[in-house]
């Protein structure tokens, strides 16, 4: 707190306390957008140490926050915690002296002085390479894969165990303990930091697209939980995505999630009400739909589908953007979305998908060839337990003015649901069918 | 160490093209100087478990744990990394019939016994 | 006649040894091999890594799948082996009840197959 005549000082106090309000901003800045390259660098150069890594990285941000504050910010922020981070990883080994440490201080020793020597093109391939092998590590399919979505979000994502912990409804010390297990099993199976042969490219980065998107639905379709650290998951989606994109610009899988991704995202503002109630597509106040994400959605997947390797994210997200770029909700093309949702039950013949089939039929003809579909015997069974199967029943029935039927859906779909937006959306409609 | 699991119920229809892809694969493992031993393990018939509390040895017929799917022999096998490792699993025949196990195998310290020891100590040489 | 002396211990219990239990038992280990070693009977052995360090691989209709974890979720876990070459299946009982597991989980003995 400042008071009274300002004396030649306190004037001091303004100027350090701007420095410092800088240098804090700057090092949050660097953190957010820098620690995931300088970690994928330095777990290489550590030789696939994560621990170590991290450790060293937690210590140059330290030093930084020290330093920045009386000398300024640098020109090259992450260039700075970087160098820092080196030499904190050789201390370390340095003190530990065990002969293993011994050893690896050795090997870190010249694969660090090798990385402060890489210049120019060969610096920027690197740190390309070192991205991906810390996308690929991290996604590795002999994890568990609550375990590679923790250490994603932990590593690429650079948030705090606690962050992660809140998100997933876990404990901390029980997430910190996964995130330690999971560190454990890379090093002692011996999970290569690598990236994967071609041969097994394809595959490997479907486990890649899995976790990413498994983030993004986490926050997206969130049944509990704190809607603030949700949005965040859908944003850290989003962000690893694009860094995969820059990456891998020529995987028409890659670009089709990421557009997905974003047209979902696009209507994160116009699904809920003030109240935090439900909002279903087509009440949607559609002014409210984020264009930028809708355009951008749109012409990533236009430039992933001339690749012709369309695959179930590409289908998902054409059908997505086919909403997005309905101007009113009576104006959007069903007759289209149905026939993308039959190619897509060629490739996921699940339930769900069958479901949606369903109901974009309905929109496209009447709601009695929905019905028609969803009172097949075998769909029904499997998806006796499933709320929002009564729930798209229960709409259809609406629709066609049986009302009394309707009724009884909505009911088994209230019962169903966990999720308080779903609930009462559900309430209202099973009001409206009792008057 | 691989331990390869099957289904005794279902066994192979023709034994000895299950053997002969064993010793293909004992083949390809050497060629790729990864083989340190193998072992096949007899059936759970013949098997017998053992406890010793408070002194007094319990013997009880049959594998330690009842299951469809056991364990009928192992590989051990020297890998540079897990994706190797891996690899090498997907062809071990067992891998199509119920599943491989990978495990790392823990270095001992003074132990001189194993076929791992006695591979190290070629290494060495 | 050769046999496999599996060790099956609940792997909880052994991490949650402290660092003096766990030497101890290192050295019950080392007193058997010796012993065993003396008589001429141990052909190789090797312990395992934990369970949690696994990985399972199985292949359906040329599609290989890896998983996280072991084979099979059972209360004891296969944490080593030993394989002795003696007289008959007594000696082979007789020798399983001195491995130091025998007293905290179990040894399941199988007769190796011979190519």
């Amino acid at each position: 707190m400042r008071r009274g005549t300002p004396k030649p000082e306190s004037t001091d106090a303004v100027g350090r306390e701007a420095l410092q309000d800088r240098s804090a901003q700057a090092i949050e800045r660097t953190f957010r957008e820098e620690s995931g390259r300088i970690i994928a660098s330095l777990i290489r150069a550590c030789g696939g140490d994560f621990d170590l890594a991290e450790e060293a990285m937690q210590d140059a941000f330290l030093v930084a926050l020290e330093h920045w504050r009386r000398q300024g910010v640098p020109a090259n922020p992450g260039a700075w915690i970087t160098t820092a981070a080196r030499r904190k990883a050789i201390d370390r080994l340095r003190r530990d002296r065990t002969l293993a440490a011994k050893r690896q201080l050795l090997e870190t020793d010249s694969a660090l002085t090798a990385l402060a020597g890489e210049t120019g093109e060969q610096a920027m391939n690197q740190v390309k390479d070192d991205r991906l092998r810390l996308i690929f590590t991290c996604c590795h399919p002999a994890l568990a894969l609550e375990a590679q979505v923790a250490l994603t979000l932990r590593t690429l994502g650079g948030l705090t165990t606690a962050e992660i912990a809140r998100a997933f409804l876990l404990p901390e010390p029980a997430m910190a303990q996964r995130l330690v297990r999971v560190k454990r099993k890379i090093r002692e199976a011996g999970i290569p930091y690598r990236i994967p042969a071609e041969h097994t490219l394809p595959e490997r980065l479907q486990a890649v697209l899995a976790v990413l998107y498994l983030i993004f639905n986490e926050g997206y379709a969130a049944t509990a939980g704190d809607s603030l650290v949700r949005q965040d998951l859908c944003s850290e989606a989003i962000r690893l995505a694009r860094v995969l994109c820059e990456l891998m610009p020529d995987e028409p899988e890659a670009l089709g999630l990421l557009a997905l991704m974003l047209l979902h995202d696009s209507r994160r503002e116009a699904r809920t009400g003030a109240g935090g109630e439900l909002i279903v597509l087509e009440e949607q106040d559609r002014s409210k739909w984020d264009q930028v994400e809708i355009r951008e959605g749109t012409a990533l997947l236009e430039r992933a589908l001339r690749m012709r390797r369309a695959d179930a994210y590409q289908l998902q997200a054409a059908i997505a953007a086919l909403h997005c770029t309905a101007a009113r909700a009576d104006e959007t093309d069903w007759g289209q979305i149905a026939a993308l949702y039959e190619d897509l039950s060629e490739l996921q013949p699940t339930p769900v998908v069958y479901l949606n089939h369903a109901v974009a039929v309905a929109m496209a003809g009447g709601p009695e060839d929905g019905l028609y579909l969803l009172d097949d015997a075998r769909l029904s069974e499997q998806l006796a337990g499933y709320h929002l199967y009564h729930a798209a029943r229960a709409d259809l029935l609406r629709r066609a003015g049986l009302h009394q039927e309707a009724r009884v859906a909505y009911l088994h779909a209230v019962e169903g649901t966990e999720n308080m937006a779903e609930r009462e959306y559900l309430e209202r409609r099973l009001r409206e069918m009792t008057c | 160490m691989f331990l390869l699991y099957w289904n005794e119920n279902d066994s192979p229809a023709t034994p000895e093209e299950m053997i002969r892809e064993h010793f293909a694969f004992t083949d390809q493992a050497r060629a790729r100087g990864a083989y340190v031993s193998s072992e096949a393990i007899g059936g759970t018939v013949a098997a017998t478990t053992v406890r010793v509390r408070d002194g007094k040895t319990m013997i009880t017929d049959g594998p330690f744990a009842e299951a469809k799917e056991v364990m009928g022999g192992f590989y051990i096998l020297d890998c540079k990394d897990l994706d190797e490792a891996l690899d090498f699993a997907a062809r071990i025949p067992d891998a199509r019939s119920a599943g491989v196990e990978v495990r790392p195998v823990m270095h001992v310290p003074g132990w001189d016994y194993g076929p791992t020891a006695e591979y190290s100590r070629q290494a060495m040489a | 006649m050769r046999y496999v002396l599996m060790i099956c211990t609940k792997e909880a219990e052994e991490q949650a040894l402290n660092a003096d239990e766990s030497s101890a038992r290192l050295r019950e280990y080392g007193a058997f091999s010796e012993e065993m070693g003396r008589r001429g009977v141990l052909r190789g052995g090797e312990r395992l890594r934990p369970v949690s360090e696994a990985t399972t691989v199985s292949v359906t209709h040329d599609k290989v799948l890896a998983s996280d974890g072991p084979f099979a979720e059972t209360k004891e876990q296969i944490g080593g082996f030993f394989i002795v070459d003696c007289k008959d299946r007594d000696e082979a009982v007789e020798i399983a009840a001195k491995i130091p597991g025998a007293r905290h989980g179990k040894i399941e003995v199988r007769p190796i197959w011979e190519m």
